[in-house]
């Protein structure tokens, strides 16, 4: 599956970094998130779901493999 | 071609102050906002428009127009200019250096970061005990005084410091309220009209200015303090701001968090004593979340609350959907916009309806019902419908304080459902917002009766 992350909704809050510093990791700079590794295996599916689900923002999704 | 909605409150009608004479949908707007900003859509369509004295406003709902309005930036669709009404109770000479943007950007980095929450749910709980400390076995309590009180308390210890908390009691909660009751839409007319509710306002904010120059008196007569002990107050002194100053950055500080946070923890008790399966289901998980483990320590409050308690948060949820705290977000027209295929043009007023978005029927099925399971497994109806499932607004100013105000409720609901049973104490269908002013609160009576738990039975 793919993570996506719309940095325009973006606000820094860093929760997703939390859940999964594998995938997830933060551009001080820019103040948003920057996704580290996009294509990701399935372990880390309920840790991505935890973002995806409690991010202030409503930032991320995730897209499945067809 | 974007429609007028229909008017349905004569806007010369005898009976209407001067103020209010041909000023388009206002009258309506100060009597029954809900009725008007639903006919928008109703009559109209995703974009529709009204009137407000001299300003013409445009407003969108559904998934698309409401994603265009959520997504402009700040030099297209500006926030500041269009909300009158706060410009007193914030404070007619507190100018701030800042944008609302760059406000609530220092608001996230200072008070609401990711790592300072534990430290909240620490404060937040100990704020519930000390509310419930003196409750016998039994009582009762009126909503709104009650969450009013304690969340004036939670947002003055987290975003301030809780020195100052400590200086405040019932009375700073009364004025502070009687603020809140302070924003008539008159104001769209006239900000500082001859009315009532403007008096008490006016009033209320040189109390709590009184109230903060005592407590300013006595931090200078004190003297200063280890860097350890110091809070936001002390720094203002510290750069010699007036009281009249630092009272209108507190006030704006904790506004945003305030009548809101009130508000949902008051309607998420109505709706769960409407519905006794959803308050035992959610009574159910936080027992069993609560229950000691083998170790017989229980996890504490301020540590779950940060972390899932799905059924409890899909009630809460529900509620916000429901009773969304502000009904209405606008923004004025910086430059012309194109939305839902027509051209708004610099001056206008843009609006967006969390009221009536979040009860759109083909993203929420059933959508005047309360359905916490909604948002439980892949249905999650507010990430699927993440444009019109509004109560904290979306896009780039989506509200700052979410996560702060869910985890809020989730300690809340925690202490006092673990501790006591509730019932209401007046008929169910008697508890109504009053929507009279911009800052929709509960209509009083709005009582319901405590019962203390008895362990084990």
């Amino acid at each position: 599956m793919r993570v996506i992350a719309d940095l325009d909704l973006c606000q820094g809050h860093q929760l997703c970094l939390a859940e999964d510093p594998e995938v997830f990791a933060f551009d001080a700079d820019a103040d948003h998130v920057v996704i580290a590794t996009a294509e990701v295996g399935e372990e880390h599916r309920s840790a991505l779901t935890q973002a995806v689900k409690y991010c202030p923002a409503f930032a991320l999704s995730l897209q499945e493999d067809r | 071609m974007i429609r007028d909605v229909s008017m349905v409150v004569d806007d010369h009608d005898a009976d209407l102050p001067a103020l209010l004479k041909g000023t388009g949908h206002l009258p309506e707007l100060r009597v029954d906002p809900i009725g008007l900003l639903q006919r928008v859509r109703d009559e109209c369509g995703d974009i529709g428009r009204f009137r407000l004295a001299d300003k013409e406003v445009v407003m969108v709902s559904g998934a698309e127009a409401n994603e265009a309005f959520f997504r402009a930036p700040d030099d297209v669709l500006d926030q500041a200019a269009a909300y009158p009404f706060m410009t007193p109770i914030f404070g007619k000479g507190v100018v701030f250096d800042a944008s609302p943007e760059e406000r609530q950007q220092m608001l996230k980095n200072q008070a609401l970061r990711g790592d300072m929450m534990r430290g909240h749910a620490q404060t937040i709980e100990a704020e519930i005990r000390r509310m419930v400390a003196d409750w016998g076995d039994e009582g009762e309590i009126d909503l709104l005084d009650f969450f009013a009180e304690l969340t004036i308390y939670t947002t003055s210890s987290c975003l301030i410091g809780r020195p100052f908390r400590e200086e405040l009691d019932a009375t700073f909660a009364q004025h502070y309220h009687e603020l809140e009751r302070g924003t008539d839409a008159i104001a769209y007319v006239d900000a500082y009209a001859d009315i009532e509710s403007f008096h008490v306002r006016d009033a209320a904010r040189e109390k709590l200015v009184g109230l903060v120059q005592q407590i300013i008196d006595r931090r200078i007569a004190r003297g200063t303090v280890p860097r350890e002990e110091r809070d936001l107050l002390d720094v203002l002194i510290s750069i010699e701001m007036s009281a009249d100053m630092v009272t209108g950055i507190f006030i704006s500080m904790m506004f945003a968090g305030h009548h809101t946070s009130s508000g949902t923890a008051s309607w998420a008790m109505i709706e769960l004593l409407r519905h006794p399966e959803a308050m035992a289901e959610v009574v159910a998980e936080l027992d069993g979340l609560y229950a000691p483990g083998d170790d017989g320590a229980a996890p504490e409050v301020s540590f779950q609350a940060l972390r899932e308690i799905p059924l409890l948060e899909a009630a809460l949820k529900e509620t916000l959907r429901l009773h969304p705290p502000l009904i209405i977000l606008m923004r004025l027209v910086r430059e012309e916009i194109e939305i839902a295929g027509e051209l708004i043009p610099a001056g206008a007023v843009l609006a967006a309806s969390p009221r009536v978005s979040n009860r759109i029927e083909e993203d929420f099925p059933d959508a005047d019902e309360f359905r916490p399971e909604r948002y439980l497994d892949d249905r999650q109806e507010d990430l699927a419908h993440r444009w019109t499932w509004i109560p904290f607004g979306a896009g780039r100013h989506r509200c700052v304080g979410n996560a702060f105000a869910m985890m809020q409720m989730k300690a809340i609901f925690s202490v006092i459902l673990r501790d006591f049973t509730f019932e209401a104490a007046q008929p169910l269908d008697s508890y109504r917002d009053d929507c009279s002013k911009m800052v929709i609160q509960l209509e009083q009576p709005c009582r319901v009766r405590y019962r203390r738990r008895v362990r084990g039975a």
